[in-house]
């Protein structure tokens, strides 16, 4: 696609999703507002995932931990009858110390290492959660019977309906993706990017590898906070069971079925897994409803062997050099054994 | 008290290590993470449980429950190179993280289709034989613990002879090391690695099968934590490594126990106690506890 396409395609698609739900309030469709606003929580996180995984390469199994952190701050604040921009930052603090609090010493290791380091850390934080009742309620969750979250409310202005929560998600997704797409042209996205393909030629050329992954780490936390805060003001409850690890893996499809390291391609991608199983339950008709899921996870297996790089594949990535393709006959070994 | 958790912490660790060994000797030959395993694992049980109810009719449970273990050990076994072969054989030239994504799609997979086919709700697991309690020393083991252990090392102990003194298990030793020497050597690699893949599953299913016959219950998401644990073990025995991932379970059961009999509302902590040895060990000791530390290629 030339330049002009992908802009026509960008403009086209972002008219689409910010005019459509304002006919569909209050139609017999008005559910889909919700799904909107659900799937552009997915893009937020998933846009803040990609940073790590599509630009620097690391794996991340347990992203939503920080997506549960920053809901859990947002909601004790909230309950203290904070305002909702104190919340949001608060959220967006905790979770950025949390993330480079763990992401500092798991630096070192392997990637296969790193992706099961977050995976543990990601449970750990979902049952302490469960388990410290005196601050989080455990499983029964926030807000305790007698307590709320209050609506946000900005320049005086209060959010109720879903419409209200859409919109302002879009522009938190907007924003997010003119982060990512400036963060991907600049300086940072350029080391980022070296880091994924050869991090040891990387440190060679004068990249401080160990900052600059800390910083994709934060920003990354910085995103998954700001989804967590604006979840739970418009949910009004939270419960550790949003944030198994099943949420944490459909994260990474999103990323890897979008296409690692394109922005747009991640958006696409989390709206995938959102409205693709809502999709199918319409398709399939009542008797099928169940055998969404199923077919999700074919689908997932499918798209890793017939489209690995993605529905939208980066476009820096298929200009890079890729290692000739062996030979026909040549025996078949293992994925690149190297420690990427 | 102590001796008492220690019984327990056996039993567990023995199907922890059951479980194990199909991470690690995947991990071996592919340095892959199958993901799917723990779904194996659940497939063991439910497949035991499917051939039980068949045959109770005919046969006196305890002989029923013999047939199903047999059928849940090769049915895994099958359903692990059904896996190998569709989900993760083509994509042996990918990066490291297609496969892992294929293997949770399998796993998504394999979890719907028991919730969808079998059932959506936990089911009963029959109790299969008359359980003695054994009284000794102020320690109380009972029939069915004892059957986890002699049939978890039993067939701990077959995998060890089988890798260490017969030429498949050669050919697996030598894959593990050097898949692209190996297979110039007349080593058929693709056959290797769909046998670690029916070792592995057999084994799962095994587990399995014993595991719910020690809770009592099953459910098509039961493989999720044990999944995890056992990876777990074997990482914490070096993953890689046979024998490590034996010690690893055992070793990873043990600690669980202990802690979860020790520390006050230490069975709500267990998990987390688990998940933080895991991080710690990565961090820490990443070839874990037996395995040799090996300096990354430049």
């Amino acid at each position: 696609m030339n330049r002009y396409g992908r802009h026509g395609a960008w403009a086209a698609s972002l008219s689409f999703f910010l005019i459509i739900p304002f006919f569909l309030d209050g139609s017999r469709f008005a559910y889909l507002i919700r799904l909107g606003g659900i799937a552009g929580l997915y893009m937020l996180l998933a846009l803040g995932l990609n940073l790590v995984v599509g630009f620097v390469g690391l794996l991340d199994l347990g992203f939503m931990a920080f997506y549960a952190i920053g809901a859990y701050t947002a909601a004790l604040l909230a309950i203290m009858k904070m305002p909702f921009w104190v919340c949001a930052a608060a959220a967006m603090v905790v979770a950025m110390a949390a993330r480079l609090a763990v992401g500092f010493p798991a630096l070192r290791l392997r990637g296969d290492y790193l992706a099961i380091v977050t995976l543990g850390f990601g449970e750990v934080v979902r049952l302490i959660f469960t388990n410290w009742d005196a601050l989080t309620n455990g499983p029964k969750g926030l807000p305790r019977v007698g307590e709320s979250i209050p609506p946000i409310s900005l320049f005086g202005f209060t959010f109720t309906s879903n419409l209200h929560y859409y919109y302002l998600i879009a522009v938190c997704v907007l924003a997010a993706a003119w982060v990512c797409y400036r963060l991907d042209h600049s300086r940072l996205g350029r080391a980022w990017v070296a880091i994924r393909e050869d991090e040891i030629a990387a440190e060679l050329m004068g990249v401080d590898v160990t900052k600059q992954k800390l910083v994709a780490f934060g920003i990354s936390a910085l995103f998954a906070g700001l989804a967590g805060a604006i979840f739970v003001h418009w949910e009004n409850f939270v419960t550790p069971e949003s944030f198994t690890f099943w949420e944490s893996a459909l994260l990474v499809c999103a990323v890897v079925l979008g296409g690692m390291g394109s922005v747009s391609g991640v958006m696409l991608g989390a709206f995938c897994i959102v409205a693709v199983p809502e999709f199918l339950r319409d398709l399939l008709g009542k008797s099928f409803a169940d055998a969404r899921y199923l077919l999700f996870g074919l689908s997932l297996i499918l798209i890793a062997i017939y489209r690995p790089q993605g529905l939208v594949p980066s476009r820096r990535r298929s200009l890079e050099l890729h290692p000739a393709e062996p030979e026909e006959n040549a025996p078949s070994t293992l994925f690149d054994v190297e420690g990427k | 008290m102590i001796l008492q958790q220690l019984v327990n912490g056996l039993t567990l660790g023995s199907l922890y290590a059951l479980i194990a060994l199909g991470y690690t000797m995947v991990y071996g030959v592919l340095l892959m993470i199958n993901f799917a395993h723990s779904e194996i694992f659940m497939s063991g049980a439910f497949i035991s449980l499917l051939v039980y109810q068949r045959l109770i009719p005919w046969l006196s449970p305890s002989e029923a429950w013999l047939v199903a273990i047999v059928l849940a050990f090769g049915g895994s076994a099958l359903l692990a190179l059904v896996v190998e072969r569709f989900a993760y054989r083509p994509l042996r030239r990918s990066s490291r993280l297609t496969p892992l994504i294929s293997a949770i799609g399998v796993s998504i997979l394999l979890q719907n289709a028991g919730f969808l086919f079998i059932s959506d709700q936990s089911l009963a697991y029959p109790q299969v034989f008359e359980i003695r309690h054994y009284q000794w020393g102020g320690v109380e083991i009972n029939s069915l613990q004892i059957l986890i252990l002699v049939v978890s090392l039993g067939l701990m102990g077959i995998l060890h002879l089988f890798v260490n003194r017969t030429r498949l298990g050669t050919a697996i030793r030598a894959t593990a090391q050097d898949s692209t020497t190996a297979s110039l050597m007349g080593i058929p690699v693709n056959g290797i690695i769909a046998l670690t893949f029916l070792l592995g599953g057999a084994l799962g299913g095994v587990a399995g099968a014993l595991n719910g016959l020690y809770y009592g219950s099953i459910k098509y998401n039961m493989g999720f934590i044990p999944g995890i644990k056992a990876f777990t073990a074997a990482v914490l025995g070096g993953i890689g490594n046979i024998p490590g991932a034996m010690w690893g379970g055992i070793i990873l059961g043990v600690l669980e126990s202990l802690a979860a009999g020790l520390i006050p509302n230490g069975s709500e902590w267990k998990d987390v106690i688990a998940f933080s040895i895991l991080i710690l060990i990565l961090l820490f000791r990443p070839e874990g506890l037996f395995g040799r530390h090996v300096p990354e290629k430049l």
